[in-house]
């Protein structure tokens, strides 16, 4: 079994995203700031006047583990997951699926696929660009 | 230090269990049996107790523990949050009672079944799932398959070896040094078992770039200390160890293990507490004889080291080389075994063993500890204190 992501008005935005195919940042209506993970109130200005911006769905590896023990739920492993630098200059925790732990490092680029776990979730998972 | 929590209260008694893999009590009775044991080192009694504190992940609230203990009246009680980082912010709770009259006796307890029942090392359903912000801040990484502390603490160093060159030797450099305490203290659950680095490189990796032998082990058991005021605790049966200095600490855009979306993915929250102890104490790193660091990992050894001034950024690696983090070494580190060797109570028992340098009662003693620094968990807000002779 997947675990679930615990979902608020602040993000469901997020999850109706992935579930579309789109990968969005959390972008203040009033000043534009961009940020990653969401949350109700700009930091830059403090507004409260959100929407959000498509990623291109390229990144950058600024690091990575391979986590062989111990088990992780739903998860066959040893899998890869990364820290992502998104081109639109914030960060996010991902799976990154079809690389052994020799084919990535610091730096590799990465682009965003879509994980359909079932009918109400998609997960966001990388792949060697 | 006038307007200032330093050498107000000091921690007069200790108290643990046994730490082992499967105590066969339950949490609660494990708790009351080190508060027992703290209570009984400074000659008080239950009776005498009025305050209680302890972390919010415990799973004995105050009143089950005064229950037991047959506390008559508790008039101050206290949670600290986010996991090991709670340690020395439960003294410095109490602390803040007693200097200020609110309590009398406060007692700081931590008691599990860490491995033989909720391991801390496993994939947390539960913590991903809590119904609050923190669980919210978990969905952008635990259903990505990133859950575990291990895992969490791979990503930080991984990005610290890319950074400052760092090797999993260096790592390895403070699981050597624990472990030869560790060896000489018949309480740790590694007594009598050194490692050497070839050992730690040898251990099977759980999450690279970590090896079994950079994990601390999961632990059941409990450990209470007992603060009281400076005064009172002059009168008391054991040298006590005063507060010279207790902070807690968290950073810019501070999550709990995931802090990854700042600049620095590091613990800036340890330099939080560290700039604050040494303000409170008006003591610098070099007037430190040794120190007791959280070592869930070893990887947050080299970085606490940094952070709390010990050596400049990056420079920890060759800081701990040559055994100068080991017994007779230029800054001995975590001379009970640390939890690498002793045990993992939540860094409680890192606390204990500051205060048993101080009485001159460790089973490694460094010549002259007149004062201890103590950190709390790290990856998470957390907690330090310099512990003092005098």
């Amino acid at each position: 079994m997947a675990v679930r992501p615990m979902v608020n008005r602040d993000s469901t935005f997020f999850w109706e995203g992935t579930q579309a195919g789109e990968l969005r940042i959390q972008k203040c209506n009033a000043c534009g700031a961009k940020r990653f993970p969401p949350g109700p109130a700009c930091q830059s200005c403090e507004a409260y006047d959100r929407g959000y911006d498509v990623a291109s769905g390229e990144g950058t590896v600024f690091s990575y583990v391979v986590h062989r023990h111990p088990p992780v739920p739903g998860k066959e492993l040893p899998i890869v997951i990364a820290l992502v630098d998104l081109d639109e200059g914030v960060r996010m925790v991902g799976e990154v699926a079809g690389v052994t732990d020799d084919e990535i490092e610091i730096g590799t680029r990465l682009r965003v696929d879509f994980n359909t776990i079932d009918d109400d979730l998609t997960l966001p998972i990388w792949r060697k660009l | 230090m006038t307007g200032t929590l330093s050498g107000k209260a000091a921690i007069v008694g200790i108290g643990a269990t046994e730490f082992s893999k499967e105590s066969g009590r339950s949490e609660l009775q494990l708790s009351v049996e080190a508060v027992r044991a703290a209570l009984a080192d400074c000659g008080l009694t239950a009776a005498d107790v009025d305050g209680l504190t302890t972390f919010t992940m415990d799973t004995s609230s105050e009143i089950a523990v005064a229950r037991e203990l047959g506390v008559p009246e508790l008039r101050f009680f206290s949670r600290i949050n986010y996991g090991g980082g709670a340690a020395c912010g439960t003294v410095q709770q109490a602390a803040m009672a007693v200097a200020t009259g609110v309590a009398d006796v406060v007692v700081a307890y931590r008691g599990f079944n860490e491995r033989s029942e909720s391991r801390f090392g496993q994939f947390s359903v539960a913590a991903a799932t809590q119904v609050n912000t923190n669980g919210l801040d978990n969905a952008w990484s635990y259903p990505m398959g990133l859950g575990t502390p291990a895992a969490t603490v791979a990503m930080q160093a991984r990005r610290y070896m890319h950074e400052y060159g760092a090797t999993s030797a260096d790592f390895g450099a403070v699981a050597v040094a624990d472990r030869r305490h560790a060896a000489t203290n018949p309480n740790a659950f590694f007594y009598g078992k050194p490692i050497t680095l070839e050992d730690h490189q040898a251990s099977r990796m759980i999450v690279d770039p970590l090896h079994l032998l950079d994990c601390c082990q999961e632990s059941d058991g409990a450990v209470a200390l007992v603060i009281v005021s400076a005064e009172r605790a002059r009168d008391l049966a054991k040298p006590p160890a005063y507060i010279t200095a207790a902070a807690q600490g968290s950073g810019r855009d501070q999550f709990v293990m995931t802090s990854y979306y700042r600049d620095d993915i590091g613990i800036p929250e340890m330099g939080v507490v560290g700039r604050e102890l040494w303000k409170q104490s008006g003591l610098v790193p070099d007037d430190m004889p040794m120190a007791i660091l959280y070592d869930h990992f070893t990887p947050y050894v080299l970085m606490q080291l940094e952070e709390l001034g010990f050596c400049g950024r990056g420079e920890a690696p060759d800081f701990v080389k040559g055994g100068a983090i080991e017994i007779g070494g230029r800054l001995p580190l975590n001379t009970h075994g640390g939890q690498l060797g002793e045990g993992y109570i939540h860094g409680m028992n890192g606390i204990a063993e500051g205060v048993r340098q101080i009485r001159g009662a460790s089973v490694n003693p460094v010549s002259d500890a007149h004062h201890v620094l103590v950190t709390a968990g790290t990856g998470v807000p957390t907690s330090g204190l310099i512990l003092g002779a005098s």
